[in-house]
């Protein structure tokens, strides 16, 4: 599977990219959206909110199932991608191009400390098995 | 615990699905996008995996009867051979066994089909209540409507009615306003016998049973055959350009067709009166069945109804809904690709009615949803005021 190199993984299937800006983007990954399947609705945070890491703080729901999307580190919400409001079903299309919300990290440590492509790749080989 | 197989978990496999664990079964939930198999199925054709279904033969003399007392719905309704009927099978307090189809193909001879999930359940009762029934009708007219050669007397150990489940075979069902062309094109032999057939009616063609019936609100057959050659019918029908389709696509679509998915929607739990099948269930004629009695004597204070999102989001199972009447609950809910919104069958208090706006509570929120009657989508297209 095709894990960018250039993102940070949880173990909870969310992809965080750091942006110039000092923002992180964050969406849920091709290995989540394979399972979950088409998806037809998407609730971000509202811009605004503090998050702590771990916190659940979106919904992204398929035709099958409903799953919880997690705030990857602490920080604030910045942005969200209004454009999945319309058509969710870009997650499925490009998973890593479809951001859902963007943070403002508290702590720049926190981001570091996330999960490399190849410790996540490991992660969704063990739940193969 | 080893999940069973259907003869076609290999070429599921081999067509790319998805498989999941499906109460025991490792089945297809989908093949690549459901919504794309939904729309399919609507449009065109597709072509389903229901080997895990069970075929159960009812066979003897006076096999009408026993099925009158057996079932809910009305086995006297069947005249026309081949002609098939939709009923729960009830316990003595009302409660669903399952709901299942007959198919009446000669006065000694009905075909019955029943959930996967349920099927030894099923089959343990019907030849639970098979043998009883012989044992208690020494004289009378059951027993001459059962045995009309014997006068009304009673042979010990006649007449006979036997229960067989038929194991040696697989089903498939072809579904969509191309599915009947599709299948005379693949098993041309059965055309003459089978293009007469109205909905809901069944030919047996040797092999090959044909039932022009299914579970998504579209036209099509469900053909049952030898285990052995179902494998080779299914590569054929897809070389035909009939794709296949997932457990996922055929949940939406039996649910826009208002159709009741057992476990679900009802359950040993609850009578059908309340699950949306008052129209299947006879309590006008005389006849006596399971369960009738508690029917009688306990009317459902609840109901089933349709309900459509207002408000964004998905409506799943198990959320429950407040209205003015009081509290209900969904019993399964999901997106229709054809509304291109969220819906529901809900079962509701008495008093709500069809068009008054109720709350369904969505993990924190309370969303507005909209009673309406279903069938939601039929023969490809969605049901007007929906």
């Amino acid at each position: 599977m095709n894990t960018p190199t250039n993102l940070k993984y949880t173990a909870s299937h969310e992809w965080v990219k750091s942006e110039a800006d000092g923002t992180i983007s964050i969406g849920i990954t091709q290995h989540a959206q394979e399972l979950l399947g088409d998806m037809v609705f998407v609730e971000n945070p509202a811009v605004g909110r503090k998050l702590k890491a771990k916190e659940e703080c979106a919904v992204v729901e398929s035709v099958k199932a409903a799953a919880d999307v997690y705030s990857p580190v602490s920080g604030e919400v910045v942005a969200v991608n209004s454009e999945l409001d319309s058509s969710p079903e870009k997650i499925n299309a490009d998973a890593y191009g479809a951001w859902m919300f963007k943070m403002k990290p508290d702590n720049a440590d926190e981001v570091a400390a996330l999960m490399d492509a190849s410790a996540y790749q490991a992660v969704v080989d063990s739940e193969a098995h | 615990m080893t999940l069973k197989q259907t003869p076609l978990n290999a070429a599921h496999r081999a067509m790319g699905a998805k498989m999941v664990d499906f109460g025991g079964w490792d089945m297809p939930v989908n093949y690549g996008s459901q919504i794309d198999e939904h729309h399919q199925v609507r449009n065109d054709c597709g072509m389903f995996d229901v080997c895990h279904m069970r075929v159960v033969d009812a066979k003897g003399e006076g096999v009408r009867n026993f099925l009158r007392y057996l079932l809910a719905n009305n086995a006297d309704k069947l005249t026309l051979p081949g002609k098939a009927l939709y009923s729960a099978m009830l316990r003595p307090d009302g409660g669903v066994i399952d709901d299942l189809i007959i198919y009446f193909m000669s006065e000694h001879w009905f075909r019955i089909v029943v959930n996967a999930g349920t099927a030894d359940k099923d089959i343990a009762w019907m030849k639970q209540q098979a043998t009883e029934f012989t044992r208690h009708l020494p004289t009378g007219d059951a027993a001459v409507a059962l045995s009309p050669a014997s006068g009304g007397k009673l042979d010990r150990g006649a007449p006979q009615l036997t229960i067989t489940s038929r194991d040696d075979l697989a089903m498939v069902a072809v579904q969509g306003p191309n599915a009947r062309a599709k299948v005379w094109q693949v098993l041309p032999q059965t055309k003459t016998s089978t293009e007469g057939l109205q909905n809901f009616q069944a030919a047996d063609c040797g092999e090959y049973f044909m039932a022009r019936t299914g579970y998504t609100g579209e036209d099509g057959f469900e053909v049952m055959l030898p285990k052995e050659k179902v494998e080779k019918f299914w590569y054929a029908l897809n070389k035909a350009g009939v794709p296949p389709i997932g457990l996922g696509a055929r949940d939406t679509l039996r649910l826009e067709a208002g159709m009741n998915l057992y476990g679900q929607d009802m359950d040993e739990n609850v009578g059908p009166l309340e699950s949306g099948l008052a129209w299947t269930v006879d309590l006008k004629s005389e006849r006596d069945f399971i369960g009738k009695a508690a029917l009688l004597a306990n009317p459902p204070n609840k109901k089933l109804v349709g309900l459509v999102l207002l408000d964004r989001g998905v409506l799943r199972g198990h959320q429950k809904v407040h209205s003015a009447h009081g509290e209900g609950e969904i019993t399964s809910g999901s997106f229709s690709p054809t509304l291109e919104k969220s819906i529901a069958l809900a079962r509701v208090p008495n008093g709500v009615q069809i068009g008054a706006q109720v709350q369904v509570a969505v993990r924190d929120k309370m969303l507005a949803a909209k009673v309406v009657k279903y069938p939601f989508a039929r023969n490809g297209k969605a049901v007007s005021s929906r």
